[in-house]
């Protein structure tokens, strides 16, 4: 068998793979020794059987959901109020998703515009401006950054965070729960993620681009900003929708710092809901198996897991492309 | 930059940047400062937290903090059952993952025919990595709390652990292989050569070489596991002194440190919101510290460079 295509690793600078694949691959076996390698390949199937039980579980309550006559795919895609609570029946059972959407990605923005320009700023300065040096202090800080405990974060936005914004811009325009305090710490948290794969990317970028370029007279800012920044920019916005996968499916610093009331503002100093929060406080209220309450949880889920994976597949297809360049 | 670009357009722009060579370091010294000032944003937050939450909470760490159970009084409460919570989750979703995890980078690294199957888990384990951590927590409430409920007790320190462990199984895998494929191909040959069959090369040989780096992936998950929160407040940790739980009772109610300080934090009274919570905040981070400086003790130690 002379394989030696594999999924992760297509051809180019990334592939790291060795050129040939282990010689254990072919040697033939014991008759005992097939029952280790079943083991071995359950192990390894444990995986797929893990997504395979997350699609399951998640889409069996979703549907549900949607089964019961109350509830309309409709109104969950194109309502503007949520209460899923209580009986069906009742006036004030509403099922629209869009206020927790709306929450979502308010959160999302406010993080992405701290997270952009820090990682980027960050990712420039590491790749090409910051000596040996500082580089080893800086990097393992970093690392120790995206290390931090979500629910420390959230306790940092809440006590921290919030009490600042409101010395700012006063008691009375900034709610104690707000979108903004989250998704400034979440900002932050989302920093080393795009640092670290920015820089890979602009790291890859060939010395020899780099030396045309100063040939020509460039100063080192246009150097990485018109030569290197385009260059590694699929790399780059691999990095970013990463980061955006990341601040939707971010849990604790929304649970905690961002209020439970699902609403469609864009005013970032109010409280609001995320479907992440949601699906937590949702939880924490003890709803029975089986009834509507319940399911709307995996309803909720079934929506967060679709839009990360989409927001995944994008950055894998910009990922792919930036190791074919070179 | 996909404006049209005219000759006479350029030639104004190369007009427009003619600049003064004096003007010109400057703003390459204004640039340099800005991408310094940027990067340094983000260690400067670090920082604060770290000093914020020391000054909040090392006054109310004591032994009583560590050894007594949850309290309505905020000033007598304490973190014994989430730190019994947390130290039993370390045990548990080690014993599970790390086999699991070993035996699949193994699997892939040395033994998957190159099909259909093997690319698709492949494909997987780097999709699982995306998935959020709250919906692994859905997976555990409505598989392990309910469907297999016999098996794991329902909302049991089990269930966390099983949900923890398959939450951080991409990493140790991708850390295990890392660490395989560092091993010379020489071994293999030497091993195969001397008669050896391929899973004695495997279990005599390229597991005890890979082992340090295999270690230091496991504990370095292994921190990011019993840091994470909501998959296992969703999966079923209960956030009082219902629980108490040891690694040997893994059928019971658990609760950990990151479900206490959310407890505490949800609070309205200081006394819980700040003081309790940032004491809390301070133990997990020091566990947490304990864990990396294990990890990265063993990689400078027993790392070998082929």
């Amino acid at each position: 068998m002379a394989s030696t295509a594999r999924a992760d690793a297509p051809s180019g600078v990334g592939a790291r793979q060795r050129s040939s694949p282990s010689p254990l691959r072919q040697a033939r076996r014991r008759n005992g020794e097939r029952v280790v390698m079943a083991l071995l390949w359950l192990c390894a199937a444990i995986s797929v059987l893990t997504t395979a039980g997350i699609v399951f579980v998640v889409f069996a309550d979703a549907s549900a959901f949607f089964g019961h006559p109350a509830v309309t795919v409709r109104e969950f895609l194109t309502g503007t109020v949520w209460q899923p609570f209580g009986n069906p029946d009742l006036d004030s059972f509403h099922v629209g998703v869009l206020p927790l959407v709306n929450g979502t990605l308010l959160v999302t923005g406010i993080a992405m515009l701290i997270a952009v320009p820090l990682g980027l700023a960050s990712a420039m300065y590491l790749s090409d401006y910051a000596p040996a040096r500082v580089r080893k202090v800086l990097k393992p800080v970093l690392e120790v950054l995206a290390g931090v405990p979500t629910v420390v974060l959230g306790y940092f936005a809440l006590t921290f965070m919030t009490p600042v914004l409101r010395g700012i811009f006063g008691l009375s325009t900034v709610q104690i729960f707000n979108a903004a305090s989250a998704g400034i710490v979440m900002g932050i948290m989302i920093v080393p993620t795009i640092a670290s794969l920015s820089e890979d990317a602009m790291s890859a970028v060939p010395q020899s681009l780099r030396d045309g370029a100063y040939g020509l007279g460039s100063p080192k800012r246009h150097v990485v900003l018109r030569v290197v920044f385009p260059a590694a920019l699929s790399g780059i916005v691999a990095a970013v929708i990463l980061g955006i996968g990341r601040a939707i499916g971010e849990t604790m610093i929304v649970a905690i710092a961002a209020g439970n009331l699902p609403q469609m503002t864009l005013n970032p100093f109010v409280q609001i809901q995320t479907m992440t929060a949601y699906i937590v406080q949702a939880v924490g209220g003890e709803s029975p198996r089986g009834s509507l309450t319940y399911q709307s949880i995996f309803a909720v889920g079934a929506l967060l897991f679709l839009s990360t994976f989409a927001v995944n597949v994008v950055a894998q297809r910009f990922v792919r492309r930036f190791r074919e360049v070179y | 930059m996909a404006v049209v670009s005219t000759p006479e357009r350029n030639a104004r722009r190369a007009v427009s940047q003619l600049v003064a060579p004096a003007e010109r370091t400057r703003r390459e010294r204004v640039f340099a400062r800005l991408l310094f000032v940027g990067t340094a944003v983000s260690v400067l937050v670090l920082a604060v937290l770290v000093v914020d939450i020391l000054i909040d909470g090392a006054g109310r760490l004591s032994l009583d903090f560590l050894t007594s159970y949850s309290s309505r009084f905020a000033e007598r409460t304490g973190i014994r059952a989430g730190l019994t919570g947390t130290l039993s989750l370390m045990v548990l979703v080690g014993v599970i993952g790390f086999p699991i995890g070993v035996g699949a980078a193994v699997y892939l690294e040395e033994f998957a025919p190159d099909n259909r199957f093997t690319r698709l888990i492949e494909a997987n384990i780097a999709n699982l990595a995306a998935v959020p951590s709250v919906v692994y927590g859905l997976l555990g409430l409505g598989i392990f709390v309910y469907v297999l409920a016999p098996l794991t007790g329902g909302r049991s320190l089990l269930t966390g652990s099983i949900t923890l462990a398959l939450l951080i199984l991409p990493v140790i895998i991708v850390a295990s292989r890392e660490s395989l494929r560092a091993v010379p191909r020489a071994i293999r040959d030497g091993g195969l050569a001397l008669g050896a069959t391929p899973l004695q090369v495997a279990w005599r040989q390229l597991l005890p070489a890979a082992l340090p780096g295999i270690l230091t992936g496991t504990i370095l998950s292994l921190s990011r596991a019993i840091g994470e929160t909501a998959p296992i407040l969703v999966a079923g940790a209960v956030g009082t002194r219902a629980a108490d739980n040891e690694f040997w009772h893994p059928f019971e109610a658990f609760t950990a440190l990151p479900i206490e300080i959310f407890g505490y934090v949800s609070r309205p009274q200081t006394g819980f919101k700040v003081d309790a919570a940032s004491a809390a905040i301070i133990v997990l981070m020091v566990v947490l510290l304990l864990l990396n400086a294990s990890a990265i003790l063993l990689r400078n130690r027993y790392a070998r460079r082929w």
